[in-house]
């Protein structure tokens, strides 16, 4: 049977790497060098293996399997093959094996490369990859979970119940028994993550998530081992980025698949699974900033230790947090046997790591002092404040009800308004940062050396912000209660986005002269010399982008519910809106489509036509496809809610202007594109695979020997 | 000034401190929403009138009513348990709901919200919602969220067809 195949495959895999932990332990101690180079081969090996085991799932899937309950959950027969494929992510068993692969390849990668200068590293990259892969198949494996994506369905012969069960338990058939295989189906995904979005989020996120255990397994080397230079950053610099552009692409995507399938007219909610996957990124992005002070003033070791070691334990509790998926409540987690077992391996990974971090405490100390306020590494110091003040915020948060029912015996919640109000500064703060910080000096910077290449961006900026302003007072109906806030933000990314520019046009600009050359190919050169530097000032920007679009919805959003009758007009927020039309029909997927027909207008002009649609799938599911007709300027935003049978004359609808928002997804493009400027490999000899580097060698000898 | 590098960092950093703290405490307090059941509700009366509250109870289904030309739906809610713990002894949330409903002696309290009526909307729903509680007792609700713990998808087929037979 290839369920019990797969199933046997996952045993193995997971033995393989609980011997890698103890084979690389055993060679540690012992020295014996054979024994760590069995723990790394025992490491890789997992690879081929949750391979095989994954594609052994797949295939159970594909072929329709229903006997195998993980199968029944996720898949029906009406699914397209990619869907059912991609289903492999959409449940809480299926999602556990896919990280665990996604960790064996990452860890295999990480372990192929030349460790020659490294040595004492790797045992202890290979313990803290295998552990982590241990616990995640063994989650998988351990019948006591109730995780295993091989289980089948057995029919009791005594009484007739159906459950799922590893192994086949006394008195019972396999179920569904030969009769009834061929109309057998399944449960089949939830409507609402058949959708292109939800297909990739996922794994973007998972993504995210396991790369960032790299970067921590070697610091966690590093502790252990005593080398407590900064040499653990400068070989996982590159596998940070990425872990990090993941980590923002997972989210990102997330907000665009709630801002065109969730139909609420927005793309964050600030639920408690949406913060989940928050906070990792909040540390990450400072672990990234603050790991750069490390590398250029030998500062805030101990800092850094902390923020890796805190994404870690954060990674987990996401993983945790946001399988239970978008639609179970809190509540479902206390049914799940593997919460407790995520709260004991978060526990006792975070309290090794800080009694590493605690032993190693003396040898970390800075090799120089801060003593400007406005040098680069104190401004960098304050950023990394800002963020964890923010991680602060959303832990509060989350953990408040709890609290409070602890303290008063009341429970007390607090919604979206509160990380609005609380997080609001600080993120203001923060882009205001992203501005001014690139510009002081690493070691001193004063007020005039930072006000030299501050002035002129910052006199266009204040023309910008009083150029916004007299537009908001010539269309009055923009000003709302945010308002001053808008302004404020408004000023701060304009600021920022300024600032940055002038950066990128000062310096091509320089070397443009200097060299001779074309601006565009100056611009081109400089970006290429010192990647780092400048794929940061363009992930800037991009935030910049992101952060008009953010001010654009959340502060200038307008809405409005109304019932309509065919043919009727109303006006909103300048656009003329028509019901013109109504469909109801039964698509070839036997699922009943609602689809209304909108003419929109603005000033007497036609310029779309929109069509919100109301979908029912056959199990009563709904699903609110909004029509959006989205530019640069705003998005206007259509939904037909809840439309119910009989009343096709007269259709409530929900209508969302949305001004800005566009740049929230433009933003991201850039935020890829700038990412990838600073981490694309540079020919920087040690980051070459070894076998490039061993060719160069002769030919050095041969040339030495002449 | 003759402060030393170190005093100075020290003086910034707790400035930013007391700012993270002052912004959670201060939002803390704007926008808590207190969590009560109807029985909790009834009891606080009219000290927390317009007050930011989320309430959740069982739906009466023959008090539903909608009119989709003004978009207001008007329904009556009775008094659930607020403690899983308690949900879990009574035989779960369906069952808990089930008794609401049937049994007359509980409190009761009508809402009132503005929006298209949700499909979840039934008898033996329950209804959580944030919005406020006006002079009369009757509940404002800007926010309705509905769970129907029989519509949770179950993870082992039901036993049907010919195997069942």
């Amino acid at each position: 049977m290839l369920a019990d195949f797969g199933y046997g495959i996952l045993v193995v895999a997971f033995l393989t790497s609980v011997y890698s932990v103890g084979a690389a332990f055993y060679g540690h101690f012992e020295k014996k060098q054979k024994w760590v180079e069995s723990a790394r081969l025992a490491m890789q090996l997992t690879f081929p293996l949750l391979s095989l085991a994954a594609l052994d799932l797949l295939y159970l899937l594909a072929t329709n399997d229903f006997n195998v309950s993980f199968v029944y959950e996720v898949t029906s027969r009406d699914m397209p093959l990619y869907l059912r494929l991609t289903a492999w992510w959409g449940g809480q068993a299926g999602s556990l094996l896919f990280w665990s692969w996604l960790m064996s390849a990452f860890a295999t990668a990480v372990t192929l490369r030349n460790w020659d200068r490294d040595r004492e590293f790797l045992p202890w990259v290979v313990i803290v990859s295998s552990v982590t892969m241990a616990f995640f198949i063994g989650l998988n494996v351990m019948p006591f979970f109730e995780e295993n994506p091989f289980a089948r369905f057995w029919a009791s012969t005594l009484d007739g119940s159906v459950n799922a069960y590893t192994f086949q338990p006394a008195n019972s058939v396999a179920f569904p028994t030969p009769d009834m295989v061929a109309t057998f189906d399944g449960n089949g995904l939830n409507p609402l993550l058949r959708h292109p979005g939800m297909i990739i989020h996922p794994p973007m996120l998972y993504l995210g998530f396991v790369s960032f255990v790299i970067p921590f397994a070697f610091a966690i080397a590093a502790l252990v081992t005593g080398r407590t230079d900064d040499r653990w950053i400068r070989i996982t610099r590159r596998w940070t980025l990425i872990a990090w552009l993941f980590l923002s692409l997972g989210l990102v995507l997330g907000g665009r698949w709630a801002y065109d399938v969730l139909g609420w007219g927005g793309y964050w909610g600030w639920d408690p699974v949406e913060i989940a996957a928050f906070m990792p990124w909040l540390t990450g992005t400072a672990f990234l900033h603050s790991v750069m002070i490390q590398e250029k003033r030998g500062m805030l070791k101990h800092w850094n230790m902390i923020l890796i070691i805190l994404t870690y334990a954060l990674i987990i509790f996401g993983t945790f947090l946001t399988r239970s998926g978008v639609l179970s409540s809190v509540h479902a987690f206390a049914q799940s046997n593997i919460g407790p077992a995520f709260f004991g391996f978060i526990g006792i990974t975070f309290v090794t790591s800080i009694s590493l971090l605690i032993w190693r405490w003396a040898d970390l100390s800075s090799e120089a002092q801060m003593d400007s306020m406005l040098s680069r590494e104190a401004l960098f110091l304050l950023n990394n404040l800002l963020f964890i003040g923010i991680l602060v915020v959303c832990f509060w948060g989350v953990i408040f009800p709890l609290i409070s029912e602890l303290f008063t015996g009341q429970k007390v919640t607090v919604g979206p308004p509160f990380y609005e109000r609380a997080t609001g500064p600080l993120f203001a703060g923060l882009v205001i940062l992203m501005g001014i910080a690139p510009l002081s000096a690493w070691g001193h910077s004063t007020i005039k050396t930072l006000g030299r290449a501050l002035w002129k961006p910052l006199i266009v900026t204040i023309l910008v912000t009083i150029a916004f302003v007299a537009f908001a007072f010539t269309n009055r109906e923009v000003i709302n209660d945010y308002f001053p806030y808008a302004i404020i933000g408004f000023f701060a990314v304009a600021m920022t986005a300024f600032i940055t520019l002038y950066e990128f046009w000062r310096a091509a600009r320089a070397r443009s002269r200097a060299q001779k050359e074309n601006f565009f190919i100056s611009l081109w050169r400089l970006a290429g010399r010192n990647r780092r530097r400048y794929g940061g000032y363009t992930i800037h920007l991009a935030v910049v982008l992101m952060a008009i679009g953010i001010i654009g919805i959340e502060m200038f959003q307008t809405e409005t519910q109304v019932s309509m009758s065919r043919g009727q007009k109303i006006e909103f927020s300048g656009y003329t809106i028509e019901f013109k039309d109504f469909y109801s029909f039964k698509y070839e997927d036997n699922r009943w489509v609602n689809r209304a027909e909108m003419n929109i207008y603005r000033d007497g002009q036609f310029l779309t036509m929109l069509a919100p649609r109301y979908d029912v799938y056959p199990d009563g599911q709904p699903m609110t496809i909004a029509g959006v007709r989205s530019t640069m300027i705003d998005d206007l935003y259509i939904i037909l809610v809840n439309w119910e049978q009989g009343s096709a004359d007269l259709a409530p609808f929900k209508i969302y202007h949305n001004p800005l928002v566009n740049w929230l997804w433009l933003g991201s493009y850039l935020f890829i594109v700038g990412t990838l400027i600073a981490a694309w490999p540079d020919k920087d000899p040690e980051s070459l695979p070894a076998r490039v580097r061993g060719k160069q060698t002769p030919v050095y000898q041969s040339t030495s020997a002449d | 000034m003759s402060q030393s590098p170190k005093m100075k960092f020290m003086v910034g950093g707790l400035l930013i401190l007391a700012a993270v703290i002052y912004l959670i405490v201060s939002s803390t307090t704007a926008s808590a929403q207190y969590f009560l059941t109807v029985d909790e509700l009834k009891a606080k009366g009219n000290s927390i009138a317009n007050r930011d509250l989320r309430v959740s109870g069982a739906v009466l289904g023959e008090t539903i009513e909608y009119d989709p030309n003004t978009l207001t739906l008007k329904f009556v809610i009775a008094h659930v348990p607020g403690e899983t713990a308690q949900i879990d002894d009574e035989g779960g949330l369906a069952e808990v709901l089930h008794q609401a409903v049937i049994d007359p002696s509980r409190q009761k309290l009508t809402v009132i919200y503005v929006g298209a009526k949700p499909d979840l909307l039934r008898n033996e729903a329950q209804a959580i919602m944030t919005g406020k509680l006006d002079e009369n007792g009757v509940f404002h609700a800007d926010e309705l969220l509905l769970k129907c713990p029989t519509r949770y998808e179950e993870a082992v087929p039901e036993q049907s067809g010919p195997a069942g037979n």
